[in-house]
């Protein structure tokens, strides 16, 4: 078999996933208690009205029923309507997708700038004290709570010292760049612990190997050993460490926007699970869960392009 | 490094773990003699103080003690951890030992679910399920013991795969032992030590997360100290008074930092990387 000959297959295998999000979301929203047409019409809403407003969104049909309706609209790629926002669920995510798509990029672009040149530090001073200093401050960042630190360097960097924006996202590139930095920076300096002890891990192996001392041997430089030879080989197994991370980072959005006022999708999800707007819960649970899946999956492909050795 | 000569000299990282631990443990099992002060009594004439010599980590908007509220706080958080990691732990363990062990349609069948649990966001899920059960610490704890067990069970099948091909497994079977003994006997306490050591760094993502969801307002509930609370009520003062805030969040760091240094050591000591 091919080396990327699981790219074909790999996706089928996503289908029973996707299918068990489905059914494990619509059953979860279907639990949370209170009825979102009552929530959407007040105290002192008219039974008709509520009926109304059942029957406008089906929530009146059985509930095997709906869970019918919610697939086949899925396959037409719909998602109903939100109770609250009154516009179609796609088009309110497709508004909250740019504020969490480039707060997660640039989470991560961050992390990988902080983690990479301190692993490399470390790993090539192993067992001197800037590794133990380095090894010591990341270990402390692992138990730093997002929004603890978010709420710190708030304080730092811009009730203090006023550089950066508090809250909200702005218009213009530079605007969104600024806003995102603070948010991006909380994530990143969990997010890059996390990477540093793995990447340091890797290089100290790489720095040791075979292919490094042969490299010696011809007389290379050790910088170029190191950016040649022991960086991109270090890598591949943090890319998929990276991954079940990004899932996390995902997640950890929610928290983030929160404290950020970044209108993104977590904090819809956050507003959506607390209004009982069932149709948007659904929608950006199953938007993460698939963002997840995706993000596995390329980094499965990534992994396999950095080392050939490695067949999935 | 056998067993005998890891006892024999314990790692300073280990030490220094289980120094912090035993601190803030002893801090929750003796809050009522060791605070200075009753954590919810409210001061009125000494609101928003920063700190001094009367009250260390200062006082919040109610006139609260906010060393108090930390000490009685380590009560809940420690609990939440404990509680976070344990009904994960032994769930998982048992579901990942019948699927290693039995294989087949059972274990198709729960690496399938576990597939699907990994696919969702893991707080998207966390605050579906509090959301159906409403706030409060069982909640937390029950929405934890639904979603953690899958790393229990995926570190714990992967072993027992391993180790039922093993010659003492093959031996035991021959010998005629029920499979039950085989399992539980045999093959589990030696498949369990990289669980143990997951355990800790588990422990670390429970109370970040117990904290997470009690600074969402959908945890603990006030007046109750809490870490994770105390962050969110120091939020509304934070260019004022940033004390509220620093030192709750602190502790959670420290503790975390604990449970860390003993994963850590632990993981040496057995020879388990994660």
């Amino acid at each position: 078999m091919h080396r990327y000959s699981f790219i074909l297959t790999r996706p089928l295998q996503f289908l029973p996933v996707v299918f068990g999000v489905s059914l494990i979301t619509f059953i979860l929203v279907r639990l949370i208690p209170g009825d979102p047409a009552r929530v959407l019409l007040g105290a002192r809403a008219t039974p008709t009205a509520i009926a109304n407003i059942r029957a406008q969104y089906g929530l009146d049909e059985p509930l095997w029923l709906q869970y019918f309706y919610f697939l086949r609209n899925l396959l037409h790629g719909e998602m109903g309507t939100s109770i609250v926002y009154k516009i179609d669920v796609l088009r309110l995510i497709a508004t909250r997708i740019e504020p969490t798509l480039a707060l997660v990029v640039a989470s991560v672009v961050l992390s990988i700038l902080i983690a990479v040149p301190l692993a490399a530090l470390a790993a090539r001073h192993q067992g001197r004290p800037i590794d133990h200093v380095i090894r010591i401050v990341s270990t402390f960042g692992i138990g730093f709570p997002p929004f603890w630190l978010g709420l710190m360097l708030i304080i730092l960097l811009a009730v203090t010292v006023p550089i950066f924006p508090v809250s909200g996202y702005g218009d213009t590139l530079f605007q969104k760049l600024a806003h995102l930095f603070l948010p991006a920076l909380t994530i990143a300096l969990s997010l890059s612990t996390v990477l540093l002890r793995s990447l340091r891990a890797a290089m100290v192996d790489w720095l040791k190997s075979d292919v490094a001392t042969a490299a010696r041997a011809r007389g290379v430089p050790e910088s170029v050993v190191f950016w040649r030879h022991v960086l991109p080989n270090s890598i591949a197994p943090s890319i998929n460490l990276l991954a079940v991370n990004i899932g996390w980072l995902i997640g950890g959005t929610v928290v983030i926007e929160s404290i950020f006022a970044l209108p993104g999708m977590g904090q819809l999800l956050v507003r959506a699970i607390f209004s009982r707007d069932y149709m948007v819960v659904q929608g950006v649970a199953m938007v993460f869960a698939c963002a997840t899946v995706m993000v596995n999956f390329l980094a499965d492909i990534a992994t396999v392009a950095a080392d050939p050795r490695v067949k999935l | 490094m056998s067993g005998a000569a890891a006892t024999r000299r314990l790692s300073p990282t280990l030490l220094v773990g289980l120094g912090i631990l035993g601190l803030f443990a002893l801090a929750a099992l003796a809050a009522p003699v060791i605070a200075p002060y009753d954590p919810i009594y409210q001061e009125a004439t000494a609101r928003l103080q920063p700190p001094s010599f009367a009250h260390p980590f200062g006082t919040d908007n109610f006139g609260r003690d906010i060393l108090s509220r930390i000490i009685f706080g380590a009560r809940v958080d420690l609990q939440m951890a404990a509680i976070g990691v344990f009904f994960p732990f032994v769930i998982g363990t048992f579901i990942g030992a019948l699927a290693g062990f039995f294989g087949g349609l059972v274990d198709a069948v729960l690496m399938r679910l576990i597939d699907i649990i990994l696919a969702f966001p893991f707080l998207v899920l966390m605050l579906s399920i509090i959301a159906i059960l409403g706030p409060g610490l069982s909640s937390f704890y029950i929405a934890m013991a639904l979603v953690g067990w899958v790393s229990y069970a995926r570190l714990i099948r992967a072993q027992i795969l391993v180790l039922k091909t093993a010659d003492y497994a093959v031996a035991a079977v021959s010998l005629g032992f029920s499979k039950p003994r085989v399992l539980f006997r045999h093959l589990l306490p030696n498949a369990v030590a990289g669980s143990v050591v997951f355990c800790m760094s588990d422990a670390v993502l429970v109370l970040l997360s117990g904290a997470a969801i009690s600074y969402l307002g959908l945890g603990v509930q006030p007046p109750t100290a809490e870490w994770g609370i105390m962050v969110a009520e120091g939020q509304a003062f934070l260019s004022q008074a940033w004390w509220i805030t620093l030192f709750p969040g602190l502790s959670i760091v420290v503790l975390a930092f604990g449970f860390s240094l003993i994963g850590d050591a632990l993981g040496e000591m057995m020879g388990v990387h994660e």
